[in-house]
């Protein structure tokens, strides 16, 4: 059940509005968790949680470090999907 | 004794969610038309767990009706409550600038964040550690409300949490009282909240008997001081006010709306839960707090009772009162509010405290409501039917408020 990236971007950004109230659309690809969308490290959490129930994949907690942009956590997760 | 008035610290802004109105001012309104906070609750765990109460006092406006949606996500419902009635009276007291370092928050809980205690317990349970929520020990901490209120207004003198059941919110604005006196802050938000209408903790208090089981008829079933009361009803909110230095207040031009001018506290050392019958230990706390406001007993003309409703504790109450103020005990105007508001617990000194600032300010005394028929025992001055007006001049009047463990509060409240 691979998804598209756009697919993976759309869910990811619903996740973060849920958890931070951030507006669905700033939520883009080379956008930085934490220094462009201030995203706490107990935000990125939650937020690496709830993705990994939603597209159905493990996020190691040694691999969310390496999440810098949104586009690192998009690209992990179809790599884990496929 | 030298005057403990030197610096008379004034009362400038309201706030409150309460079963009655989602603000002081609705809450005000429900209370001098004598409506009834109580309701039939229509949670789905009130029939799954069978529980031997299904009415409580619950809040009137949610507070997703209020704050950001992603506040509602990571704060406790106490925390929200108390968020809500803060930015409300910040709002009311008209936003002053003032230098943070100055600014002071003490919120008092009775018992903290009991719903994502319990909530996050059944997540552990149910799908292990990973899916706990990374924010569940900030949001269940009791002084969770008191960091969200001096991080929501950038509070830096202080952030404190008062704990002492159903005294916790009376004795915060004896913790901003001292914030104030001892210029370590000017302008204080002091408050309590809680959010425990909950199956846990109506259980508990079921089990000890504590609640009214008055299922047919909920806004029948706070009925303080009548002979057919039966225990309190078990309420949910918050109730914040600003206090500031008198001379601070006068700087900046602030509508006062009355003199918070002391707090009386004591202990009783008698029993966890039962009140001390003969009432000696509230009595002190309510002379200390008539002596630190440089009153005499006689200047007191109106108590807004603890008055939960249970038989035990209104007696108690009355002896304690009685205790204090001999024969000036007729001629002081008593009210019982928990029979329209139930019993906020660690909000409910707080709200009362908000009541009786406006009842000093206003010069009204709302009426108990449900009081049929006065227990003999209990041949207290009670205000019923119409609320009463209270004379010109100058005024005194006290709010009391017990928590379980024996914790005794008196606030004094003076007219400016």
């Amino acid at each position: 059940m691979a998804q598209s990236e756009q697919e993976i971007l759309e869910g990811l950004a619903e996740i973060v509005n849920e958890e931070t109230g951030l507006d669905t659309a700033s939520v883009e690809m080379d956008k930085s968790f934490t220094e462009d969308l201030d995203i706490d490290s107990l935000s990125m959490m939650t937020i690496v949680v709830n993705a990994e129930e939603k597209f159905g994949v493990r996020i190691p907690d040694s691999e969310v470090k390496n999440l810098k942009t949104v586009r690192d956590a998009v690209t992990f997760i179809a790599g884990a999907q496929s | 004794m030298t005057s403990n008035r030197d610096r008379r610290i004034v009362v400038t802004g309201l706030g409150a969610t309460t079963p009655l109105g989602g603000t002081a001012t609705e809450t005000w309104e429900a209370l001098l038309a004598g409506r009834s906070g109580a309701r039939t609750m229509d949670f789905d765990w009130v029939a799954k767990y069978e529980l031997p109460v299904t009415f409580a006092a619950t809040i009137a406006t949610p507070p997703i009706d209020v704050l950001a949606k992603v506040e509602t996500r990571r704060l406790d419902p106490s925390s929200q409550y108390a968020l809500i009635a803060a930015r409300e009276a910040w709002a009311d007291a008209g936003a002053p600038e003032i230098d943070p370092e100055r600014l002071g928050a003490a919120i008092g809980s009775g018992i903290g964040g009991v719903w994502t205690l319990l909530d996050q317990w059944d997540v552990l349970k149910e799908k292990g550690p990973r899916r706990v929520y990374p924010l569940a020990v900030p949001m269940l901490m009791p002084n969770g409300p008191a960091a969200a209120v001096s991080l929501d207004l950038g509070a830096r003198a202080g952030a404190h949490t008062t704990v002492s059941a159903c005294a916790s919110g009376a004795e915060s604005m004896g913790y901003a009282i001292d914030m104030i006196r001892t210029g370590r802050a000017d302008v204080v938000v002091a408050g309590g909240t809680e959010a425990a209408v909950h199956p846990l903790p109506i259980s508990g208090f079921a089990a000890m008997q504590a609640l009214s089981t008055r299922n047919d008829d909920p806004e029948r079933a706070s009925r303080p001081y009548d002979t057919g009361r039966d225990g309190f009803v078990l309420g949910e909110g918050a109730a914040v006010i600003v206090l500031e230095s008198e001379e601070h207040a006068r700087a900046r031009g602030a509508r006062i709306y009355a003199e918070l001018a002391s707090v009386g506290m004591s202990a009783d050392a008698h029993h966890i839960t039962a009140p001390e019958p003969n009432g000696s230990g509230a009595s002190r706390a309510m002379l200390y707090a008539v002596e630190r406001a440089d009153l005499s007993p006689t200047d007191i003309i109106h108590i807004n009772a603890h008055a939960t409703s249970t038989p035990v504790g209104d007696v108690a109450e009355y002896n304690a009162i009685k205790r204090a103020f001999g024969d000036h005990t007729d001629n002081m105007s008593v009210t019982a509010t928990k029979s329209m508001t139930g019993h906020l617990l660690g909000a409910a000194g707080a709200l009362e405290a908000v009541i009786t600032i406006q009842s000093i300010y206003h010069r009204l005394v709302p009426a108990t409501i449900n009081l049929d028929d006065q227990d003999p025992e209990i041949p207290l001055n009670v205000v019923t039917g119409e609320h009463q007006k209270l004379p010109d001049g100058d005024i005194a009047a006290l709010n009391n408020s017990f928590g379980f463990g024996g914790h005794n509060v008196a606030l004094a409240i003076r007219s400016i």
